[in-house]
């Protein structure tokens, strides 16, 4: 991020490069819609960009990075909040795909390739379904804390709460989970 | 340690962030707490299950679009720059000297070209005898004499009288 605010274009590209996997994922799990998220991302290095010449590295820059990214996910959800609950009154019954695309269930075939497939979309379709239920605040501390792998200090930071805060509303996540994704869990156990 | 106590501790312990010292210490809870036991094993479950999600790849034109949006941001000027009219400039600089030069050229020669005035050597003794001066500025202004019926012409106005 030095060489970027030093006006190297190359080194913008390398973080371009590394951190858009990440952060698509993150968002996209946040809003629950690809299309969105992608939005959502190209906004975080368009503000990484605009503040590079302001950028200290007082912290480190993925907190940096993924706290303009949670506030930015958190803004989204609130404006879109009503007009999710309105799309979600007039959808139609349908399986979505992980690519965010709605697809309406098709009839399982005896083949039990399709038949694996099917269930294997089932239980991550639950998966993702438990992880939106969560309050938004435990649900970006799940997810900084299990795919970005930042620590406690970090998410707490990116959340601005405060660590003994932060571990409770991760105990709190984890225990809806557990809840939620009861049979799954009782499946997972028995193996 | 108590079961309150296990909750900032168990999700570290079931992802392996704890250190050795804590580690043994919720061990030893979890020996002893089978309610504990059980939700740990459940924990690790669900991080297992949230390992399943598998990770999208963005689009093949996200780069593309992020860098034609940079593109079209507008370049940041310094505060410096916003002033660049006062910025030191080779330019401003020369057309100054040459002002300040023609400046000192004009009013040298206003001194210098001045034409002499021609001054009559009679009306420089004149104007030195300041007595002569004195009492030409009384005869000419002095306001008794002005009131003083005019000269008699011998020739003049009595011929007009008689003839008339």
């Amino acid at each position: 991020m030095l060489d970027v605010k030093a006006g190297d274009e190359q080194s913008f590209g390398l973080l371009l490069q590394r951190y858009r996997t990440p952060l698509v994922n993150f968002l996209y799990r946040m809003v629950r819609s690809r299309e969105q998220a992608e939005d959502l991302a190209q906004e975080v290095f368009i503000r990484v960009y605009r503040a590079r010449e302001e950028y200290v590295p007082s912290a480190k820059f993925t907190t940096w990075l993924f706290r303009i990214a949670t506030n930015l996910a958190l803004n989204s959800l609130r404006d879109h909040r009503h007009q999710k609950l309105e799309i979600s009154m007039d959808a139609p019954l349908t399986a979505d795909a992980e690519d965010g695309d709605e697809k309406p269930f098709e009839v399982a075939d005896k083949h039990p390739t399709i038949e694996q497939e099917l269930l294997e979309e089932d239980r991550k379709k639950m998966i993702r379904h438990a992880i939106e239920k969560l309050p938004e605040k435990q649900r970006a501390a799940v997810l900084l804390h299990k795919y970005q792998e930042l620590d406690y200090a970090e998410i707490a930071k990116i959340l601005s709460v405060s660590e003994s805060a932060l571990k409770s509303l991760l105990f709190r996540a984890y225990e809806s989970l557990r809840v939620e994704l009861a049979p799954l869990v009782a499946r997972h156990g028995a193996k | 340690m108590s079961c309150e106590r296990m909750e900032s501790r168990i999700l570290a312990y079931v992802d392996g962030r704890l250190n050795e010292s804590e580690c043994a210490e919720v061990q030893k809870h979890l020996d002893a707490c089978p309610a504990c036991r059980v939700r740990a094993t459940e924990f690790s479950s669900v991080s297992d299950l949230l390992d399943e999600l598998p990770v999208i790849e963005p689009s093949p034109a996200f780069d593309m679009r992020v860098r034609a949006r940079i593109a079209a941001e507008p370049v940041q000027q310094s505060w410096w720059a916003s002033w660049g009219w006062l910025r030191p400039s080779p330019r401003i600089a020369f057309a100054a000297s040459m002002l300040l030069l023609a400046t000192v050229f004009v009013s040298y020669r206003t001194d210098n070209i001045a034409p002499p005035i021609p001054v009559d050597q009679a009306d420089v003794e004149m104007m030195q005898d300041l007595s002569v001066m004195e009492d030409h500025d009384t005869l000419s202004n002095f306001e008794p004499l002005k009131e003083l019926p005019p000269p008699v012409d011998a020739n003049g106005p009595d011929d007009d009288q008689q003839q008339m």
